[in-house]
């Protein structure tokens, strides 16, 4: 049922929400708010970016959607929209907004094809092609691979994995929704927290010598570091 | 990145921030001006913190101010009303900002306006941003072309300049070069201060130069005349070290004392461009 009223989706930028443009406001933005406080976890500190097709939006109702989500810690960092009244309306409250939607990002998208017999397909994951600074998160309902470091202050949250191509300083959870069978790589591991599923570790004090790619996971009921050889 | 392609007549615009306040932001615009007009160049600063005004203290122009740049934006002042001739240099500068207004006053459209009423007629604008990340901040970095990001080789300003620096990079104004500021040598040495190597190792941004702790600053910025034109003062050699690679010359890094690795990863650093 919440999947008809809107629906999110990782992105570089933050978490897409986008919301249905013919339900009623109000049931729409009710039920965001049950599912942010149901996965708090997973949502913490996100950027969120608020797809809102051609449904006009005045003021009051977007400073509501605002107010609800910071209440929650999450903070609205776009809005895109069709309507100018929904632009104006941002615009008045201090919001960034943009015109549309899926344009750039769905109708150029090109196809794969069928694959006759893949080993795996999928879709959902973010790439994020450089290094994540202090203050910045990334938020996916898939898996995230950032080529670059995770500086400290920095956060990456995923439903699935993290793979980091460079050093972990920041905070990561993978497996926020639960999936216990997360892992986490990457080429120096030396992160502020590390997560998986509603495990979790901090940073033993001191700074290590040896610099080598590991993997963290669950097992036995503990988070383990280990290299692969 | 590569926000120095964009297609530019006249000035470069350069914009002087950092994540956490306090850290030289203004004594840097004021160093890197007077060094710059010494240099020969036709410079104009612009002092971005509204309502916290002090470039104009710190370059000895204060009794000077008439108008400043929210009267400009609002209209009561043409440009050339608000700039303030240096006492020393004729091709140098101020635009004061207003000290009894808010940061509000001022839109990123109107530095935009502003700075490009000023590229015909200099060779660089610099821009003094103040501390945060907010409006202020918006107002410096919009019509920059090039940021330098002032930090202390301190953990917690170093974070800050990381913040600051993704900002930077989400604004397509990246990447942005380094200076480290008040650098002590002796602390560095025992271990108890961030080298300019763990800096740039943290932040992996070009460092474009180190300055080091100087007393000779606040004596100097207390009596209006920036460090720069001091000849014994090493963080003025420094800063005028820093305006001649902005300029494109080839400077090598001053040895602070001591640090070969140091001396080595600028070398290579620069060797690289
Ligand atoms: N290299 C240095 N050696 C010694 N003192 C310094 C040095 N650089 C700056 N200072 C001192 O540090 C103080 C803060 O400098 P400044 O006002 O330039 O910082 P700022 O970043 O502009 O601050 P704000 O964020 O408040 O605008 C001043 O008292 C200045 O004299
Ligand atoms: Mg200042």
């Amino acid at each position: 049922m919440p999947e008809e009223l809107f629906s999110i989706k990782g992105t570089n930028d933050g978490l897409l929400v986008s919301l249905s443009t013919t339900e009623k406001w109000q049931s729409v933005t009710d039920a965001l708010a049950k599912r942010i406080d149901d996965k708090r976890a997973f949502f913490t500190g996100a950027k969120i970016i608020v797809e809102l097709g051609a449904r006009p939006v005045p003021k009051y109702e977007l400073s509501s959607l605002k107010a609800l989500l910071e209440r929650r810690g999450l903070s609205l960092s776009l809005v895109r929209s069709d309507s100018d009244t929904t632009r104006q309306s941002a615009r008045s409250l201090d919001i960034r907004t943009s015109r549309n939607s899926g344009r750039a990002a769905s109708a150029r998208k090109p196809s794969l094809g069928k694959p006759a017999d893949a080993d795996a397909t999928g879709s959902r994951g973010v790439i994020f092609r450089r290094t994540l600074r202090s203050g910045r998160t990334i938020h996916s309902e898939g898996h995230v691979v950032v080529f670059g470091d995770v500086n400290a202050g920095a956060k990456v949250v995923a439903a699935g994995d993290i793979v980091i191509w460079g050093k972990l300083r920041g905070t990561v959870h993978a497996g926020a929704l639960g999936d216990e069978s997360a892992v986490v790589c990457a080429l120096d591991m030396n992160p502020n927290q590390l997560r998986i599923a509603s495990y979790i570790v901090t940073s033993p004090p001191g700074k290590r010598s040896d610099i080598l790619p590991e993997v963290a996971s669950i097992r036995d009921n503990q988070i383990v570091v280990e290299s692969r050889d | 990145m590569g926000s120095e392609e964009k297609s530019r007549v006249g000035a470069q615009v350069i914009t002087v921030s950092s994540g956490k306040g306090g850290v030289g932001k203004t004594t840097a615009t004021a160093n890197l001006g007077i060094s710059l007009a010494s240099l020969g160049k036709r410079v104009v600063v612009i002092d971005a913190d509204i309502g916290l005004r002090n470039l104009d203290i710190i370059m000895g122009l204060e009794n000077r101010i008439v108008y400043d740049l929210v009267d400009v934006v609002e209209g009561r002042s043409k440009l050339r009303q608000a700039m303030i001739k240096h006492k020393r240099f004729d091709d140098l500068f101020l635009i004061p900002a207003a000290q009894t207004r808010d940061k509000m006053s001022v839109s990123p459209e109107d530095m935009v306006q502003v700075t490009d009423d000023l590229r015909q007629e200099c060779d660089y604008i610099l821009i003094d941003s103040p501390a945060g990340i907010e409006r202020g901040f918006r107002n410096a970095l919009e019509p920059a072309d090039e940021v330098l990001i002032v930090t202390n080789p301190e953990v917690s300003a170093v974070r800050d300049a990381d913040r600051i620096i993704g900002l930077i990079e989400a604004a397509e104004k990246g990447p942005g070069k380094l200076i480290i500021n008040r650098l002590k040598t002796d602390l560095v040495r025992k271990g108890e201060m961030l080298s300019s190597d763990d800096v740039y190792d943290i932040l992996g941004l070009d460092i474009i130069g180190i300055i080091p702790e100087d007393e000779l600053v606040l004596s100097a910025s207390n009596s209006g005349v920036p460090v720069t034109l001091n000849m014994n003062s090493q963080a003025g050699l420094a800063f005028n070290n820093i305006a001649r690679r902005i300029i494109g010359e080839d400077v090598p890094f001053m040895n602070l004392h001591g640090n070969p690795s140091l001396l080595r990863r600028f070398l290579r650093l620069f060797d690289g461009r």
